[in-house]
């Protein structure tokens, strides 16, 4: 009881968890656990044989934090800005520091830009994109979908019906908008 | 090659991508040959994280076989059969000379505020992930370990995030002997959290969630006390009722951005992005732990602001710990228990699914259908 001075008892003292509980209290002294304490100099053996590393190439610009002092050695080189999304994404490094909210709105939006970019761009491919194979939704016939959410309490079963919503949205609106223009254009030769 | 390929929020699907190649003279190329899907991954999957571009690959939990070394790799050889942490790091840098691996100054160019990680959007340096047939190793002298001789691979691939993250969790919360924990989160991350925390010497050990067939694990996986918060109006109340209302000594939030409980916050994080994560975890871990207790965060958060109370965290004098793990750092010790019986990591691994169908384990994982707790990935090459 937080109202007097004792800590309330537990139910089972240590000798009775150590007898229970496989390794219970192995790691009891601080000295043995790894992250303690957090910080500990030893750059010797991180099998780093250099004091910088030598710089990655790079073969076209890299974006990066306006908060870093210069391109790091090493960089990641998948997906490349491109499109109006890369533009966006392009401005918000430049521009905006990780401190300031417009940095990850922009490049928030810059996703969603990216994914309608991208789903149309497939749409001229060989392989377009394909919204049932690609969310995976035939598992829930495969792998007990109804039973899975309707079993016992769950929390999230208020927002599931969102999930579809979210996929379908940019499709309903393509959709959408290349029917009104359909029928804008028989409309206009008929009339 | 074939590689799992992000198409936008809710979707992915397997492609062909060129195979990846040595761009760094510390680079290695590994050969996959067991992936796994973290609750992290599905952050990405719904499209919280900033900068997750169509075309990457995904995952960040791999072990393999090394394929080729760049010039300057001097530890392994290929045909070496590797773990991998899924930190990128130099060594070197500041924060790697300190042991701080996950913090690395040096590997990503995008954000300053978090390090570099396989397959996790561009804020975390524009990798491309494991869940593929190969994968791009940079610092190949400091990040991956030969897989000891007596271990599983399936626990060698448990070790490169869950496993270490949750033994990390533990760690933060600076549990002494006697200590009521309370973990919340009983995915990959909570269970091993709250084995963990009997390691440590803790005295009783709580895990809170909605999903009944996770809790069931927790009981028989972790020894755990269990309570399912769907079915309390309150389970900050409840916890205060079953502490004798001191609450908790440590808390640890093995949810992260996506926390349900609270329709306002979980939509508003999860579905409208209008901040960083949904932080209801992380304000019954505030709420529910005792003044001048300890909460440890291992629950990942966007870049962006999230509605945490802090007024709360602030006048009960709580410390708050939170980091990404520095995997390789737990890694010895982490060895040993297993070696001694202590853990048994793969215990929770409940699916194995072929790299070709990783769009259906995806869903799976995400929607929490099948029993499901950790999902393995098998490229075809393994
Ligand atoms: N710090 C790190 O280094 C690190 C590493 C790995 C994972 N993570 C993060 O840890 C978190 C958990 O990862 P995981 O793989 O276990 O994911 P997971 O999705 O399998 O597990 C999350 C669990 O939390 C439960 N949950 C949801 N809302 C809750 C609430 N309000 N209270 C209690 N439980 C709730 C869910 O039902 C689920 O069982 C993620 O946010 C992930 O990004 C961090
Ligand atoms: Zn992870
Ligand atoms: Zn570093």
């Amino acid at each position: 009881m937080p109202y007097t001075p004792d800590k309330p008892p537990l139910a089972r003292s240590s000798d009775q968890l150590r007898a229970r509980i496989p390794g219970w209290g192995v790691d009891l002294d601080p000295k043995d656990r790894p992250s303690v304490p957090r910080e500990r100099f030893d750059p010797e053996h991180t099998g780093a044989h250099w004091q910088f590393p030598e710089r990655q190439p790079e073969r076209q610009p890299r974006e990066r934090s306006i908060e870093h002092k210069f391109l790091t050695p090493v960089f990641g080189t998948s997906c490349p800005p491109r499109g109006l999304s890369g533009v966006m994404r392009r401005y918000a490094y430049r521009t905006y520091s990780e401190g300031r909210a417009a940095h990850w709105l922009l490049l928030l939006a810059a996703d969603r830009v990216d994914t309608a970019e991208s789903t149309l761009r497939s749409l001229v491919t060989r392989r377009p994109d394909n919204p049932v194979t690609e969310t995976g939704v035939r598992s829930e016939f495969s792998h007990h979908g109804l039973a899975s959410r309707t079993r016992g309490r769950r929390a999230d079963r208020v927002h599931h019906p969102l999930d579809p919503i979210v996929v379908a949205a940019p499709w309903l609106l393509a959709g959408g908008l290349v029917y009104a223009g359909v029928r804008r254009i028989t409309r206009h030769r008929r009339g | 090659m074939r590689a799992m390929v992000y198409r936008g929020p809710y979707r992915i699907r397997v492609q062909e991508k060129d195979r990846p190649s040595i761009e760094h003279p510390n680079d290695a190329i590994v050969r996959v040959t067991r992936a796994a899907i973290c609750g992290s991954d599905l952050h990405l999957y719904h499209g919280m994280m900033p900068d997750t571009r169509v075309g990457t690959t995904f995952g960040h939990e791999f072990i393999g076989v090394v394929d080729e070394v760049g010039p300057s790799v001097r530890n392994l050889r290929p045909d070496d059969r590797v773990m991998v942490p899924f930190n990128i790091f130099c060594g070197s840098c500041f924060y790697c000379a300190r042991g701080l691996y996950s913090n690395c100054h040096n590997v990503n160019p995008n954000a300053t505020a978090v390090g570099g990680i396989y397959g996790y959007s561009h804020t975390c340096g524009g990798y491309d992930g494991g869940q593929a047939e190969y994968v791009r190793v940079p610092f190949a002298d400091v990040g991956p370990s030969i897989i000891p001789e007596w271990m599983a691979d399936d626990d060698a691939v448990m070790l490169t995030d869950a496993l270490a993250t949750g033994y990390f969790g533990a760690q933060l919360g600076d549990i002494v002997e006697g200590d009521v924990v309370v973990v919340f989160g009983a995915g990959p991350v909570g269970l091993y959290a709250a084995k963990s925390a009997w390691l440590m010497g803790a005295g009783r050990v709580i895990v809170i969630d909605h999903l009944d067939y996770r809790l069931e694990k927790a009981a028989s996986f972790a020894h755990a006390e269990t309570y399912n918060f769907a079915e309390y109006d309150d389970i900050v109340v409840h916890l205060k009722k079953i502490t004798d209302h001191l609450g908790a000594d440590v808390a640890i939030d093995a949810v992260g951005a996506e926390a349900d409980g609270n329709l306002l916050q979980h939509v508003t994080a999860a579905k409208l992005k209008l901040q960083g994560g949904s932080p209801v975890a992380l304000n019954w871990a505030i709420d529910s732990v005792r003044k001048g207790g300890t909460i440890s965060v291992m629950g990942a958060y966007g870049p962006m602001f999230s509605a945490v109370k802090f007024g709360d965290a602030m006048n009960k004098g709580l410390t708050l710990r939170t980091n990404q793990c520095p995997v390789k750092r737990q890694w010895p010790r982490l060895f040993e228990h297993i070696r001694n019986g202590y853990l048994k990591p793969s215990d929770i691994i409940t699916h194995r699914i072929p790299l070709e169908h990783i769009a259906e384990a995806y869903h799976i994982f995400s929607a929490k259908l099948d029993g499901c707790i950790k999902p393995l990935i098998v490229p075809n090459t393994a």
